[in-house]
């Protein structure tokens, strides 16, 4: 009986083992920034995000993004509606996600390093591979990311009508940061 | 004993529960919030009369509407090109719910004003709310002087009032429609038998035919109508067609003009006999 009750003890400080150790695994964000910028003839335009959702699982370096379209602030409420109206459809695609690999996870230290992730992004109902070039600090308390990228409009099925061609670049640049914390369920 | 300790601790790490994917973590971590529907109609009208769309905040728009003449005229006045009732406007939205607006149409050299507030909104998400609803007012004054000058026309008696209810519903992200209970008031009518006022009901609808193109239509239906002309109900169908800043909006109505008093209660065109006005609207954004 005594013997029981040891084993079931040390399943159970194993089992707590097990969740301590899986809950720190994982670090999130609710409030990473996202914003594009767009560099035209006529004229120039950014709109920013600050409620992106991105996770890492520092166990095996996955990291999953997802973006609300509609959450994307622009300079005037009028560009806002045509951007989710007519150039990302927001009501059709909601959402636009990355989810890939960060290329040598354990190999980042709390100094910054450089660091690829690896993955599939997906805009506008289209998904391409990508390689994102970013700069990584890992420490216990925080997984801070940052860094930028092009896209091209075309790429993602985002058509440009020739009257506003001038207005709107064809290659938009990303910037991102995100600054996760622990994930606790 | 101990093996199995060890073989139950081993295959609990090796669970390790990766099996959620993580964007489905990302899924139920997104906050509910309300999702404020959007572009219910392109244009701030369906065709003739307002939508509930507002200018946005600090916005100015000036807006250039044409009405030719019946097309059924013939080739003698170029299929009514000859004629035309043209309204220039200054609309300002005062903040993104609130939309004042100044226009002067050149038919019966009308001036008219007017305030429009979005009041419910439709949403979706945590609060759903099924349908926007909007209030519209609008005062004109009539300044042609075409009275007998021995029987001067007051200020006062040049004025029309409009009181509407605007209110939509985005069914889909194609299809929209709006029902329009209308107020109209005539401080002066032609002759004694025309009602001062006169409520009506309008039917707008929006169906998106491409991402930049939608089939628009709009019909007032009037309870009651003037004696004195051969008042008719307005029926317009219509194209938007965004381009980016603007949007341009080709019509044809069977009304000449172009603010609520006037197209709701003074028309006379009979559409399916031809008494058809092309026009457009068009916009610019300051």
């Amino acid at each position: 009986m005594k013997k029981n009750m040891k084993t079931i003890y040390t399943i159970i400080i194993c089992l707590l083992f097990v969740t301590v150790n899986n809950a720190q695994e994982r670090f999130l964000t609710k409030n990473g920034s996202i914003s594009f910028f767009s560099s035209a003839v006529v004229k120039d335009f950014k709109a920013d995000n600050n409620q992106v959702l991105s996770i890492i699982d520092a166990g095996s370096g996955q990291m999953a993004i997802a973006i609300l379209m509609k959450s994307f602030m622009f300079e005037k409420a009028l560009m806002q509606e045509h951007f989710n109206e007519n150039y990302v459809e927001s009501d059709k695609f909601p959402k636009a996600t990355v989810r890939g690999d960060i290329v040598d996870f354990e190999s980042i230290t709390d100094l910054e390093t450089k660091a690829e992730v690896e993955g599939v992004i997906s805009i506008h109902g289209v998904s391409k591979e990508i390689v994102i070039g970013a700069n990584i600090t890992k420490s216990e308390e925080s997984i801070f990311v940052k860094g930028e990228f092009n896209i091209l409009l075309a790429d993602y099925d985002i058509e440009i009508p020739r009257v506003v061609s001038k207005s709107i670049a064809k290659k938009i640049k990303v910037t991102f940061d995100f600054n996760h914390k622990p994930y606790k369920k | 004993m101990k093996k199995i300790i060890v073989t139950i601790f081993v295959v609990l790490i090796s669970i390790n529960i990766p099996a959620q994917d993580l964007l489905d973590i990302l899924d139920s971590e997104t906050p509910k919030t309300d999702n404020i529907v959007t572009a219910t109609f392109k244009g701030t009208r369906i065709l003739n009369g307002h939508s509930i769309e507002n200018r946005k905040d600090k916005e100015l728009e000036f807006i250039i509407s044409h009405r030719f003449g019946r097309i059924n005229l013939g080739f003698d006045e170029l299929f009514g090109l000859d004629k035309s009732n043209i309204r220039f406007a200054l609309e300002y939205g005062v903040n993104n719910n609130l939309t004042a607006g100044l226009g002067r149409s050149s038919f019966e050299k009308t001036y008219d004003g007017f305030l429009k507030y979005s009041l419910l909104k439709q949403k979706t998400g945590a609060n759903s709310f099924p349908f926007a609803v909007s209030l519209f007012g609008s005062i004109a004054v009539k300044t042609l002087k075409d009275y007998d000058p021995a029987d001067k026309r007051t200020f006062s008696e040049s004025l029309f009032y409009v009181g509407q209810v605007l209110i939509a519903k985005k069914v889909s992200p194609s299809f929209s429609f709006q029902l329009t209970p209308t107020y109209v008031h005539r401080n002066t009518v032609r002759i004694a038998a025309d009602p001062h006022d006169i409520f009506a009901l309008g039917l707008g609808t929006r169906l998106k035919l491409t991402k930049r193109v939608s089939f628009n239509s709009e019909y007032y239906f009037a309870f009651d109508q003037s004696k004195s002309i051969d008042a008719r109900n307005s029926l317009a169908f219509g194209v938007d067609i965004e381009t980016g800043g603007h949007v341009f909006q080709l019509i044809l109505s069977n009304a000449i003009t172009m603010i609520e008093k006037s197209f709701i209660t003074e028309n006379t065109g009979d559409f399916f006999s031809g008494d058809i006005h092309f026009g457009f609207n068009i916009s610019r954004t300051f």
